[in-house]
């Protein structure tokens, strides 16, 4: 039984592939910064802040990693409802995805700002900054170097995570894939289609967040160290 | 007013009393150079100082600003003390002339033409005019602790605290580290110094204090304290250092 493929009616949808595609790079963007944001909020609370808002931090951080990202969407788009506060699709999928990014990013940040001595704080402190300032100055750009693959791991997998906002109904690739897909009748073209162009958007990013590296630590682009090493190009994006 | 003053200062780690009473006083000028054997409370009296290490008794006034169990005012306190550590502790993904600029710019908030002119001033101090835009990894242990010298000088402290800052370097770069402390102990500045190097401490340090569990066992002026010891404890720690 050969299927014969036929591409010709899901490429008749180019427009919606377009602007599905540019929905899911929208919701990806802006939930990356936003959920970075709070993941490094939460982290700098949790190692440096006060006993409360650490205790906080670790229970939100616990909370959105120990629950589906699904659930988490349903309960913000269904459940905020209940209590009075009623979202769009859309804005509950970024606000659910980014709140999931900040508790995994949050503790990538945790483990970076974990590894960065003591001795270099007190140096900071010694100086007269503040604890703000030795953050800021002293410690983010070394913990970066440190975590840098895992938190650029952490954002593919949250780039092919925002896929889930199609079950409430975000605009996005995937629903607009569903669509397409139950229109035309054609499931394996229109998913072949959506992978190659997951694929393409994951490796764009993923060239991003290298210039992003090469960027952010091209002071400590050592002659003799590992940064270049762990920061290389994905390998499948430089054929 | 001394340019330093500790009285009665007690700290534990824990139940573990490791400071017992610490009383000294230091004044604008003067050298002095804290020798003991490991554990005797060296490091922890000199991070009490600048109040990295929080104590249970008692009471340091530096540079003008007192310091006591309730740590107010730290910054201010510490833009006026400058510490140089035992590991270097430069900051890796800034340059020389960035790390020594830091301070100035987001404590003092000096503006840049002043900045670079500081930086020129304080790394020919010791001796490292043309590293100005090398970074930390690029240079040699010795090179790394004259630049963490000179990031201290830049915030123009009354009072420096020197923590073995030989005891990680070969001996060959220790030379260069101790001439550097050396010049400025001639030109006038006040330091604290915890060292291992007993040549330099008869040497350069006004006075010495001899540091024995958890309290200052001796002090005097260098010359005599090396010269004629008064304690057995202070005899028998010279006399091993010889070997
Ligand atoms: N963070 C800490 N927690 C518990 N005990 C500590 C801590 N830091 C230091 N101590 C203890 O305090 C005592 C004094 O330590 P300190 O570092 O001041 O000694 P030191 O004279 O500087 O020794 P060294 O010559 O080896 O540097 C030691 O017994 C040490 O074990
Ligand atoms: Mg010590």
């Amino acid at each position: 039984m050969a299927y014969e493929m036929n591409f010709t009616p899901v490429f008749a949808r180019t427009p919606e592939l377009i602007s599905g595609t540019i929905d899911t790079i929208v919701l990806s963007g802006q939930s990356i910064v936003i959920g970075l944001t709070i993941g490094l909020a939460v982290s700098i609370l949790r190692v440096d802040g006060p006993k409360w808002a650490a205790a906080a931090s670790a229970g939100y951080v616990e909370a959105f990693r120990n629950t589906p990202l699904l659930v988490q969407l349903f309960l913000l788009f269904f459940g905020l409802p209940y209590i009075g506060i009623r979202l769009s699709a859309d804005h509950a999928a970024i606000l659910a995805i980014s709140l999931n990014l900040g508790a995994y990013s949050a503790e990538i940040f945790r483990a970076g700002l974990l590894a960065i001595p003591k001795t270099q704080i007190e140096a900071g402190l010694a100086l007269g900054l503040s604890r703000l300032q030795v953050m800021r100055y002293v410690v983010i750009i070394p913990a970066l170097r440190v975590i840098y693959p895992a938190l650029t791991g952490q954002l593919t997998l949250t780039l092919l995570g925002t896929s889930i906002a199609s079950a409430i109904s975000a605009t996005e690739l995937t629903l607009a894939g569903a669509k397409i897909e139950s229109q035309t009748f054609r499931s394996l073209e229109t998913f072949l289609v959506l992978a190659a162009i997951y694929i393409s958007i994951t490796f764009a990013f993923r060239l991003l967040y290298w210039i992003v590296g090469l960027w952010l630590f091209r002071r400590s682009v050592p002659k003799t160290g590992s940064a270049v090493a762990t920061l290389s190009l994905p390998r499948e994006a430089e054929t | 007013m001394p340019a330093l003053r500790i009285e009665n200062l007690k700290k534990s780690y824990g139940t573990v009393p490791v400071l017992k009473g610490i009383n000294l006083a230091v004044e604008n000028g003067d050298v002095v150079a804290v020798i003991g054997r490991s554990g005797s409370g060296k490091s922890t009296m000199l991070r009490c100082i600048n109040g990295l290490e929080p104590f249970q008794e008692g009471s340091i006034v530096v540079a003008g600003h007192r310091l006591d169990q309730s740590r107010a005012n730290l910054r201010d306190l510490r833009k006026e003390v400058g510490m140089v550590f035992q590991s270097y502790n430069l900051f890796p993904h800034l340059s020389v002339a960035e790390n020594i600029m830091l301070a100035p710019r987001v404590v003092k908030g000096l503006p840049r033409d002043q900045r670079e002119l500081l930086v020129r001033d304080v790394l020919s101090r010791v001796g490292l005019a043309e590293k100005a835009s090398a970074y930390p990894d690029e240079l040699s242990g010795g090179q790394q602790q004259r630049v963490a010298i000179a990031r201290s000088l830049a915030m123009k402290p009354k009072v420096m605290l020197f923590d073995e800052v030989t005891s990680a370097l070969d001996p060959e770069l220790t030379g260069e580290v101790l001439k550097t402390i050396a010049e400025l102990a001639e030109a006038g500045m006040t330091m604290v110094l915890v060292t291992h190097e007993m040549g330099f401490a008869r040497r350069v340090a006004t006075r010495t204090v001899f540091m024995h569990e958890g309290k200052i066992w001796e002090e005097g002026p260098s010359a005599q304290i090396f010269a004629h010891p008064a304690t057995p404890e202070l005899r028998s720690f010279i006399a091993t250092d010889l070997k």
